[in-house]
């Protein structure tokens, strides 16, 4: 059963995992504010993960950097760009061994906290699935909600 | 640049080598041989907070190696108040010395300014992180006492949540292959993902909200001071506190060689009365603080310790 029509043009993020499509959204900064139209499904039946949520965002490619913060909430969706109704391009979400200068540690009491601080921002990624990632200078597992919030 | 940042930049064998040059330093250490291994290079003192034993035994350490010491001195005169980042305060200092020591409150802080560095770092204490040269201290303590790391029942008692100091020791217990036991108030119990790194080494960890009960099968107890401004109110603290103080009289039933240590300083968790017993080690674990950080200190600069330091030294 089709929910959501094609789209003409813009990218498809698929396989996200059940109930995380709004904390995608958080992610890539997408919210009320901008004019593309965005389609959202959650919790569809997959073969490959049991459920799943889907995103459409019209008129819009998302760009590596963007992917690289969809590596912490969803890292393995399957992003697609669609220009004319078909795919272009298949993009791959890489989730490297650290992820760096995307977001901001979650620790309160983290030297990175200050924002004056010129050195990157470095998470290690520690496990795949569950996600854990901890900052490289003061060791804590970063809270991987509160990511969201410390996007750079 | 290498450092000191947390007990993972040391293999188990480069801790051995490094307790072994310790021993051989022991005469330097009590100032009864001169022995100027570290003559010319400057340690820069950095304590962005309040510290006493760390930063004198450092500073004792390179002066009876023969070096010098320079001193951030108070932060609230340094340029640190004016707003100046670590990253430059490091740029400044690292033009300075030969290798660095620092204290800083805020987590990660040491292993920002390792990045940020030319010269060696080592990290005497960041937030409620590590402490890797208290960790080196403590197990040249343990070592001199029962002559091994390995396979000891090691009881650590009191603030485990916020105590830096316990956070690098238990890391390299288990390392040791230690059988270790958490004895702490339930709001204060070691942070999640040290006991999940300590269980994935294959380390037998307890943890309990006891002291007493585990006094009898322990080789070490190592205490630490419970703040009172963790609690709520004195009145819960005071309940809370009292479970973690040891005195003479519970260590009838402990092992002859058993050993209570503390990182100093102490306010009620140890009685006097335990001074005066077999089992304090506490003020020899202080003064170990000074031959810990003088072998750490050659090994971190490429300077090799004699074999023989009575040949190579001038007796005093």
């Amino acid at each position: 059963m089709r929910r959501v029509t094609a789209i003409k043009n813009g990218t498809v993020i698929d396989h996200v995992p059940s109930g995380k499509a709004l904390s995608v959204l958080k992610m890539l900064g997408i919210g009320g504010g901008m004019s593309n139209p965005v389609s959202l499904v959650m919790n569809v039946p997959s073969k490959k993960m049991g459920g799943k949520d889907i995103i459409k965002v019209e008129d819009r490619e998302l760009t590596q950097n963007e992917l690289d913060r969809l590596a912490l909430v969803a890292p393995d969706a399957s992003v697609a760009i669609i220009r004319a109704y078909s795919v272009a391009e298949k993009l791959e979400i890489n989730l490297t061994e650290e992820v760096v200068n995307v977001a901001r540690c979650t620790f309160s009491n983290c030297i990175t906290t200050n924002h004056r601080e010129p050195l990157p921002h470095r998470l290690l990624v520690t496990n795949r699935i569950p996600l854990e990632l901890r900052c490289r200078y003061c060791g804590k597992t970063q809270d991987i909600e509160g990511l969201a919030d410390n996007l750079l | 640049m290498p450092g000191i940042i947390t007990m993972d930049d040391l293999t188990n064998e480069e801790i051995i080598s490094i307790l072994d040059d310790a021993e051989k330093l022991l005469p330097v250490a009590r100032g009864e041989l001169y022995l100027p291994l570290l003559q010319g290079r400057i340690l820069g003192n950095l304590f962005f907070e309040p510290s006493t034993r760390t930063r004198m035994s450092f500073e004792t350490a390179m002066k009876r190696l023969g070096g010098d010491v320079v001193n951030l001195g108070d932060v609230k005169t340094s340029s640190v108040v004016k707003g100046e980042t670590l990253f430059d305060t490091i740029q400044m200092v690292d033009g300075y010395t030969d290798i660095i020591a620092m204290r800083h409150p805020r987590q990660g802080a040491a292993q920002y300014a390792c990045d940020s560095a030319r010269v060696p770092i080592m990290n005497g204490g960041d937030g409620a992180g590590h402490h890797p040269t208290q960790t080196m201290l403590d197990l040249f303590t343990i070592r001199s006492a029962h002559g091994t790391l390995e396979g000891l029942n090691v009881v650590l008692a009191g603030d485990l949540r916020y105590g830096r100091t316990v956070h690098s020791l238990s890391h390299a217990l288990a390392r040791f292959g230690c059988n270790v036991t958490f004895a702490s108030p339930e709001g204060l119990r070691m942070p999640e993902e040290i006991v999940a790194d300590l269980r994935a080494h294959g380390s037998e960890v307890v943890e309990t909200t006891e002291l007493l009960n585990h006094i009898d099968n322990a080789d070490v107890i190592y205490m630490t001071r419970i703040q009172k401004e963790r609690f709520p109110d004195e009145e819960e603290y005071a309940k809370v506190a009292g479970a973690y103080k040891l005195h003479a009289r519970d260590l009838d039933g402990a092992k002859a060689e058993m050993i209570i240590m503390h990182p100093l300083p102490r306010v009620d968790e140890i009685h006097p009365s335990v001074d005066t017993t077999r089992h304090a080690f506490y003020f020899q674990q202080a003064f170990n603080g000074v031959v810990a950080r003088m072998s750490l200190m050659c090994w971190l600069l490429g300077v090799t310790v004699p074999e023989d330091v009575n040949a190579a030294g001038v007796v005093l």
